[in-house]
This record gives structure tokens, sequence and C-alpha cells, in this order.
């Protein structure tokens, strides 16, 4: 039995369907079909994201939040029902606590700046963890440098896993914010964000000290159900075009108790209620951060795409997904010389290799050469990749559109490339 | 390579030993072939210096001036950046500083690679050709 059929059998989990609504895997690259395992770096678009777009500026494009005409109306209440199909999406309490930006890592900086600027002090200390993508390291970097703060850095076990038990150790008094990945782009490792926070919470509940946890979801938003309010996530930042929608759109949730008490991001039209060269009133949260005008057809987009993987099912994309990477790790695991970096037991769609004396570049290129799309290097982590003591891995990153198959031409294309790279 | 050779000559002969291949996995392969038989640098020379930096492979680069020639070295930690400088030290090497810095060097776009390498791979490349011309410019200032 095929995986499709086993998939359909138990639920109405459609590949053939699912991959139509892809027009660009019809695509070739260099001459073979495409296969796209690059999806961890940005995910393809169904259709109906395309279409919402080409709708929006076919008939429907107009400033938002100041105009009075139909349009303007019209294209607002677009605009504000895509902030509350995120906010359900999400789990968010509020939608005043959805606020669009333009990705995973303006978000991050968003609170860097902010909760940076009227909370954190010299000789304060954030924490993040050795496995963290760049923008989750640099912007508390460079917030540490300006306050004479801290970075410290939960470090990771040799299979890619948090030693929660060093964290809990690096939990102080002196401790302001922990930002952490839900899942590790490099890796695959699924974080225990949930038992991270709960955590922090027992440490500084009893000490009335508030200490954010900043959840970096650009990793896990595409793969798993992510509920804010259980996760009892302070901030949580994900990325539109990890998730099939448009690029240059992301999210920051933020618990309403925060984003009363933060500072202004950046100001400007639409985030005030007046203005005099005297003095200017703000809006409340989300329009006192979202300055100037938004990227309105990606907000849209980013609904479209949330409810088109509503409809599959993020169970099912969950179930699939996990099939697909339990049969490249078995198919990869048999290459010889060829090693998995990454192997936390809790793991989303991600395979990183490395085989012994090439180069992840090399292969990179000879996939490429053979149609199929991945990601070489050092993705980001650098701090992570040194951790391995490697020059990087290559990374195949799977979507609900890849298939089995797929997966056995990628194993046989490695093999290819490894014997001609060694010839 | 013999001395009568041109750059323009060295790299049209180049692009025409890529023409046999039509498939780019094997114009890869021949790239991947060509850096294995460059000769390898003296761990010495592989300093940070040296060294142009990508965003994933790294070359190191050593040059010297013998009778009016620019003679160059090099090595890569990855096998297809390996190829490439060996490629350009076959063109280039062995040629005087004016020859370098006039050379046309396009016939990595000939062969068909320029579309294969990404920004950041075609960076390294970029950064190679700008080391090499650098390096002219420098010994034709020293005269």
């Amino acid at each position: 039995m095929t995986l499709t059929k086993e998939i359909e059998k138990t639920s109405s989990f459609d590949i053939q369907k699912i991959r139509s609504d892809f027009p660009i895997l019809l695509r070739t690259m260099n001459g073979k079909p495409l296969i796209y395992f690059d999806n961890g770096a940005t995910t393809q678009k169904p259709k109906q994201v395309i279409d919402a777009i080409v709708k929006y500026y076919t008939g429907q494009n107009a400033n938002i939040h100041r105009g009075v005409h139909r349009m303007s109306q019209d294209a607002t209440d677009e605009y504000e029902n895509a902030r509350i199909t995120i906010q359900k999406h999400i789990g968010a309490k509020h939608e005043h606590e959805i606020i669009f930006t333009r990705g995973t890592t303006e978000s991050i900086n968003f609170i860097a700046t902010t909760f940076g600027k009227n909370f954190v002090n010299a000789g304060d200390e954030i924490i993040v963890t050795e496995m963290e993508h760049h923008s989750n390291i640099l912007p508390w970097q460079t917030l540490c440098e300006e306050k004479n703060a801290i970075l410290k850095v939960i470090p990771i076990t040799d299979t890619g896993e948090l030693q929660l038990d060093e964290f809990k150790k690096l939990l102080s008094a002196k401790t302001k914010l922990v930002a952490i990945t839900h899942v590790s782009n490099t890796l695959g490792t699924v974080n225990p964000v949930k038992e991270i926070i709960s955590i922090v919470r027992k440490k500084y509940l009893p000490t009335g000290r508030q200490v954010p946890v900043l959840v970096d979801g650009a990793q896990s938003i595409p793969h798993l159900k992510v509920d804010v309010q259980d996760l009892d996530a302070d901030f949580y930042c994900f990325s539109g075009h990890k998730v099939y929608a448009p690029t240059g759109v992301g999210i920051l949730y933020g618990k309403e108790e925060w984003l009363k008490i933060l500072p202004n991001y950046q100001v400007g039209g639409g985030t005030i209620k007046t203005v005099s060269f005297d003095k200017t009133e703000y809006e409340g949260s989300p329009l006192r951060f979202e300055a100037g005008t938004p990227n309105i057809e990606g907000g849209i987009g980013l609904a479209v795409a949330l409810d088109y993987i509503n409809a599959i099912g993020l169970e099912n994309i969950a179930a699939y997904e996990h099939e697909l990477l339990a049969y490249a790790t078995e198919k990869l695991s048999a290459i010889e010389n060829l090693q998995i970096i990454g192997t936390a037991k809790e793991k989303a769609s991600v395979i990183s290799f490395v085989v012994d004396g090439i180069h992840p570049l090399d292969i990179g290129m000879l996939l490429d050469a053979q149609g199929i799309a991945v990601r070489t290097g050092h993705h980001c982590t650098q701090p992570l990749v040194a951790h391995y003591q490697i020059p990087g891995t290559v990374r195949a990153s799977f979507s609900f559109y890849n298939t089995k198959e797929e997966i056995d031409i990628f194993s046989n294309a490695i093999v290819k490339s490894i014997q001609r790279i060694l010839k | 390579m013999t001395e009568i050779k041109t750059i323009e000559s060295t790299e049209q002969e180049l692009v025409e030993e890529f023409l046999v291949f039509e498939d780019i996995f094997d114009k890869f392969g021949y790239l991947i072939d060509l850096g294995k038989d460059l000769k390898p640098l003296d761990d010495s020379l592989k300093t940070d210096n040296h060294m142009i930096k990508g965003c994933q492979a790294h070359v190191w680069l050593y040059s010297e001036l013998k009778e009016g020639k620019i003679y160059f070295q090099a090595d890569a930690n990855a096998d297809y950046a390996k190829g490439l400088v060996a490629m350009m030290i076959y063109v280039l090497s062995g040629h005087t500083p004016d020859d370098i810095i006039n050379a046309p060097l396009n016939f990595i776009e000939r062969i068909g690679f320029k579309s294969m390498l990404s920004m950041k791979r075609a960076g390294g490349l970029e950064s190679m050709i700008k080391q090499m011309k650098l390096d002219a410019v420098v010994y034709k200032a020293k005269g």
C-alpha cells in the first residue's frame, strides 16, 4: 500500500489534490522535475493564497484604517478579519494581542528593543539557547552590548536537545527574559516550550517578578498546532512565508499585560489618536505598534494560508510530515558515511546531515543539478554548527506536499552525488 | 599551460572543454575533478590573511611575482570552490599584472555556471576574481 493510500484511508488527506494546489511544484529545475525540500527556508504558496493576492490588487486595493470610502472600509474589514483568523489559529485571548510585523526577525527585534528599553539594565541577564537562529541571538546580543547586560546560553546535548538541568541553573535573580526557539531550523528538534515556560513561572511567580518567555515560532507554526495560552508564552513570533503565506508579513503575539506596558516600537501614521507639536496621544495595541501602511495583502494572504492548512487539518499535516521524516531518516541512515545531525526524540520534518570528508555545499550543488532544492551551510545557526564542529550541514525540510517517492529520488541522488565526488 | 597562451585563449579552451557535458550534473562533476587536480597549498600558507571568506566555502589564495609574471596557488574547503579556483589559476597564473587586470574573465558565465551559482556562492567567486586582480594591481604598483 502506498503512503498516499494509507493517508487517504485514515483521513481526507489527498496528496495529489494538495500538490495540484501548488502551481510551482509543476516546474522543473535544471531540466529535472522539481523536488522542493527547502521548506524550512520558505514554503511554496497554494493557489488560494496567490488568488487572494491577485483578487486584492485586482478589486480591493485601498489604504486601511483611515479612509471613509467604501473600498477603504472593505479592505480594513478584510485585514482585521485576517487578524481574527490569526488570533484564533494560535489561540490568543484577544485580537489586539496580534501585531502584524514584517516577519519573525522584526518581531524579535521589536521585543528586544521595547522590552530592552524599559526593563533591561546593566548586569541583567537574557537567556537564549545554543540552537537559536541568528535572528534570536543578535537582537539580544545587541541589547546586552547596549545595556551592559549578559547573554546566557542554554547548552544542548549531542542529540540536539536542550539541557534543562543547565537551564534551571541559569535562572537567577538577574534573569530578565528567556528567548527560545520552538523548533530548531537546523536540527528539527521540537523543544519542550510548555515545560520551559512552566519552569520559569515556578521560579519567579513566588517572587512576584515577571520574567517573560519569548518563543521563536518560525519553524513550529507550519508543523504544529500552537496554542499560546496553553503554552503560556508571553511573546510568540512567526513569519507568514514559512506557513504558505506571502513574504514580508509576520506576527508578534504579545500577552495583553505586556503590550499595555511596552513602549512604542516605531511611531508614525496609524498609531495615534491626536497629534500636536506639544503632545501626541497614541492608540492602544495593536495600532500603536503598527506604524505606517502595512503589508495589507500579506496579512490577508496569511489568513488565507492558515484557513488552507486548517481545512486539511494540522493533525493530518503533522502525521503525514512525521511519516515523511521517519521514512527519510530510515533511507538516509542506510547511506554509508552519512551522519544525521540532530536526533532528538521530538522532531519536526527537518533532516540535517553531513557526509564524511565531503563539504555540504558540494552535495547541495550536485543535488541542485538533479532538480532537488535543499539548503546547505550553517542555516544562520553558526554557534550550533560550531557545537558539532562541522562546516555546516545539508538540510532537507519537508512539507505536506512532499512525497515518499520524492524521498526515494532524493536518497538515490545523494548516493549518486557522493559517488561522483569521491570518483 | 604554455607561456604562449593568452588569457582569452585559455578561457576559450575551458569553455570548449565543458561543451562536451550537456548535463549540469556532469559539468559540476568535471569542475570537482579539476579541483582535485589542483596542487595542494602548503599548510603554512593557509593563514587568515590569505583566506577569502565566502558564506559557506573558504578559499586560500597565495600569489607571488616572478620575472614580471604572477603565479597563484590556492586551496579551498569545498571541492566545487577548489574547482573554480583551479580554473582561475589555470587562466591567470603566469601572466603579467597588466594582462590579469585587463582580463575579461567571462568564461564561468559562458560555461553555464553563472546561473547555477547562487548569489552567495557567486559572491565567493567574485571575491576570488577581485582578490586576484587586486594582487595584480598591487604588484603593478610596486613596479
